[in-house]
């Protein structure tokens, strides 16, 4: 059976779906399927598990940079504002002290780029992740519930070139999981 | 040992061993469900079938916050003249209960970011508690120095805003150093409190068993599904929070340190000051973790997660903590002696002896030399102890910020201008105000949210089959 004859006589699908037990069968599974030249594909664990994202196929983690460059700009927005309020906009004699008194900036120029790369850290991973995303096909399978609590999952995705719904199910069934799914669109 | 209505929905194993003691942060036996189980259980736990003592102290918490809305009502109408501030005594209650409350919330900080960055497997059962217990500490102390403003209204004229007078605030001072502080270590909390809690609110939008609550679980779960490639950079954002946090920590308490030490004022004006405050908050902040933890513990019948290993290495770093602090009360009498200076040694001599000489007889008791108890094991072990230290050295730390701020203040250079600082029932109804407040939030959290960071729980039961698999095959 070929691809367009599948795509014609079913309804768009994400992708197939596999279970398993734990964490290791899975990143096990994960790294069967990317030697055998699957791509779109993503694991869903219920923890953060090592090794499983280099295992599919991911290599640039981009929060750092985000939070370094966003360090940088809040120290440097943080010092350049008192300088501009103490020497500029309101010039005004503290003790004898001249108008750039920059060592009694530091502490303030210190919190902003803690404020700036702090909440960087948390907007740059969820946007890079594309959340807040409120539908999302996994959830269409009744097993993906437990995806959060005690169940783990491998999703090869329809957008992958090798994907054929009767042959990708097969590999699947062949990881040493449980059961296998078709995930609806 | 009171047990936990077991939910009809979900599966709760009845036999759990109480507590694994003192080598182990988890009781053998669990999987990733049961974590799950056991710790959203307390949430789903319905309402009314809540344990006694929650309903009893929610209620005492919740009268407290309505005698902290009467002294604050009280102190709109009337001004800062209720409370027993005077010239020379301008900073009471108001900066002691401050630094009291900031320094509480920086042991959660600690607990969270710190020993995270350490690999201190221990504080996974406590991080998620000790950071909310972070927020509403700060909550409470945000609260004071605006009360203490005079005109609560304006607070907004501490920040940087363009105005019709063209006024910018004095960015030279360490108060308004303290408003950037303050706000920032509020801000920066929250967040990682919140990215700490993503993941756990994602499995109780898949676990609740009632509509509503899937629906609010599953709107702040921004729908979270657990990916790999989520996680891998969701690890990496929560690292480096953990790294922002623990200079901002050191940061925090540095700049409020400074509030002192930067005036002139015998027994402010000292370098010792900012490590010294730092290790008094993490101090405070431990016994306040300690002060919590064990009556809930037991409540929840959390035991079996919450271990005897958990309370014997907050006991242990209390007591480091504390003998850091101990070294910077002999470092204040060193300096006024070593000084030469006779206003420094006056103010020694003043704080020990004058009339509120019996603050600091009591400050030595219990912030020196009670917590010393703790040295010996079986006290560490005994929980009815450790909570009554905690409770002592809450007390301690709040009589160090009382000698500092009162014995210096009320008697400097001249002796035209000494005067005494007595507060008045509204000073002790606004702390005691917050106090409830404080509980209250605390009582509320542990309700509606897991108080035990689930994912990471996991995280150990995973690393534990693994040594316990290396085992069967060694």
């Amino acid at each position: 059976m070929s691809h367009a004859e599948i795509l014609d006589e079913t309804p768009a699908i994400h992708g197939a779906m596999v279970e398993f037990d734990d964490p290791d069968t899975l990143l096990e599974a994960c790294e069967r399927a990317y030697a055998a030249g699957y791509r779109k594909m993503d694991a869903y664990a219920p923890m953060p598990v090592e090794g499983l994202a280099e295992a599919i196929g991911f290599k640039k983690n981009k929060v750092a940079l985000c939070v370094l460059i966003a360090g940088i700009c809040g120290a440097t927005l943080g010092f350049t504002f008192l300088e501009w309020i103490s020497g500029v906009a309101y010039p005004h004699n503290v003790g004898g002290r001249p108008l750039n008194s920059w060592p009694s900036f530091i502490p303030i120029t210190f919190e902003c780029m803690i404020l700036f790369a702090g909440l960087t850290s948390m907007f740059s991973m969820l946007a890079m992740n594309g959340l807040p995303k409120p539908y999302h096909p996994v959830f269409n399978v009744e097993a993906f519930r437990r995806a959060s609590v005690d169940k783990f999952f491998l999703c090869i995705e329809s957008t992958d070139p090798m994907f054929r719904p009767h042959d990708t199910m097969h590999f699947l069934g062949s990881l040493g999981g449980k059961e296998v799914s078709i995930v609806p669109a | 040992m009171a047990t936990i209505e077991k939910p009809e929905h979900q599966y709760v194993p009845e036999q759990f061993i109480p507590d694994p003691g003192p080598d182990s942060i988890l009781s053998p036996g669990h999987d990733y469900g049961t974590v799950t189980d056991r710790i959203t259980g307390v949430v789903y736990n319905p309402f009314k079938k809540s344990p006694k003592k929650w309903m009893v102290g929610a209620f005492v918490a919740f009268c407290f916050v309505n005698l902290l809305a009467l002294c604050v009502c009280v102190l709109f109408l009337r001004g800062v003249g209720i409370w027993g501030i005077n010239i020379p005594i301008a900073w009471g209650f108001a900066i002691i209960n401050f630094v009291w409350w900031i320094g509480i919330g920086h042991a959660g900080t600690l607990i969270s970011a710190v020993l995270f960055l350490l690999k201190q497997d221990w504080r996974t059962s406590i991080n998620r508690f000790s950071e909310a217990m972070t927020l509403f500490a700060v909550a409470c102390a945000g609260m004071f120095p605006i009360l203490h403003l005079g005109r609560p209204w304006l607070f907004y004229w501490l920040l940087p805003y363009p105005n019709s007078m063209w006024l910018w605030p004095q960015p030279r001072s360490p108060l308004e150093w303290d408003v950037f502080a303050v706000s920032t270590y509020g801000t920066i909390s929250l967040t990682f409190w919140y990215v700490g809690l993503i993941p756990d609110l994602a499995s109780m939008r898949d676990t609740a068993p009632h509509l509503w609550q899937r629906q609010i679980y599953g709107f702040l779960a921004l729908g979270w599904r657990g990916s790999a490639i989520h996680w891998h950079r969701y690890q990496k954002a929560y690292l480096l929070l953990a790294g922002l946090a623990t200079p901002l920590v050191l940061s925090v308490h540095t700049i409020v340190s400074f509030d002192f030490a930067v005036s002139q004022l015998p027994g402010w004006h000292t370098t010792i000051f900012p490590p010294y405050f730092v290790a008094g908050a993490v101090y405070s902040g431990f016994a306040m973790v300690l002060t919590l933890i064990i009556p809930l513990r037991a409540w929840y019948n959390m035991r079996d997660m919450i271990t005897l290993r958990h309370i014997d290495s907050a006991c242990k770093l209390m007591l480091g903590v504390g003998l850091i602090v101990a070294y910077g009360y002999g470092l204040e009498a060193f300096f006024s002696w070593y000084s030469g200076d006779k206003y420094e040694s006056f103010m020694y001599w003043n704080r020990a002896t004058g009339p509120y000489g019996f603050t600091y007889a009591l400050l030595i008791l219990c912030n020196i030399l009670i917590p010393q108890a703790l040295w010996s094991r079986k006290v560490r072990h005994n929980l009815a102890l450790v909570w009554i230290i905690s409770i002592i050295v809450n007390i301690g730390m709040w009589l160090e910020r009382f000698v500092i701020v009162v014995t210096s203040l009320h008697r400097d250079f001249l002796p035209s201008s000494w005067g005494m600082y007595i507060p008045t029932k509204w000073d002790w109804g606004t702390y005691a105000g917050t106090i409830g407040f404080f509980m209250l939030l605390i009582f509320l959290f542990v309700r509606a949210l897991p108080s035990i960071s689930i994912f990471e729980v996991r995280e150990v039961v995973h690393h534990e089959a693994h040594l316990a698999n290396e085992k069967e095959h060694a």
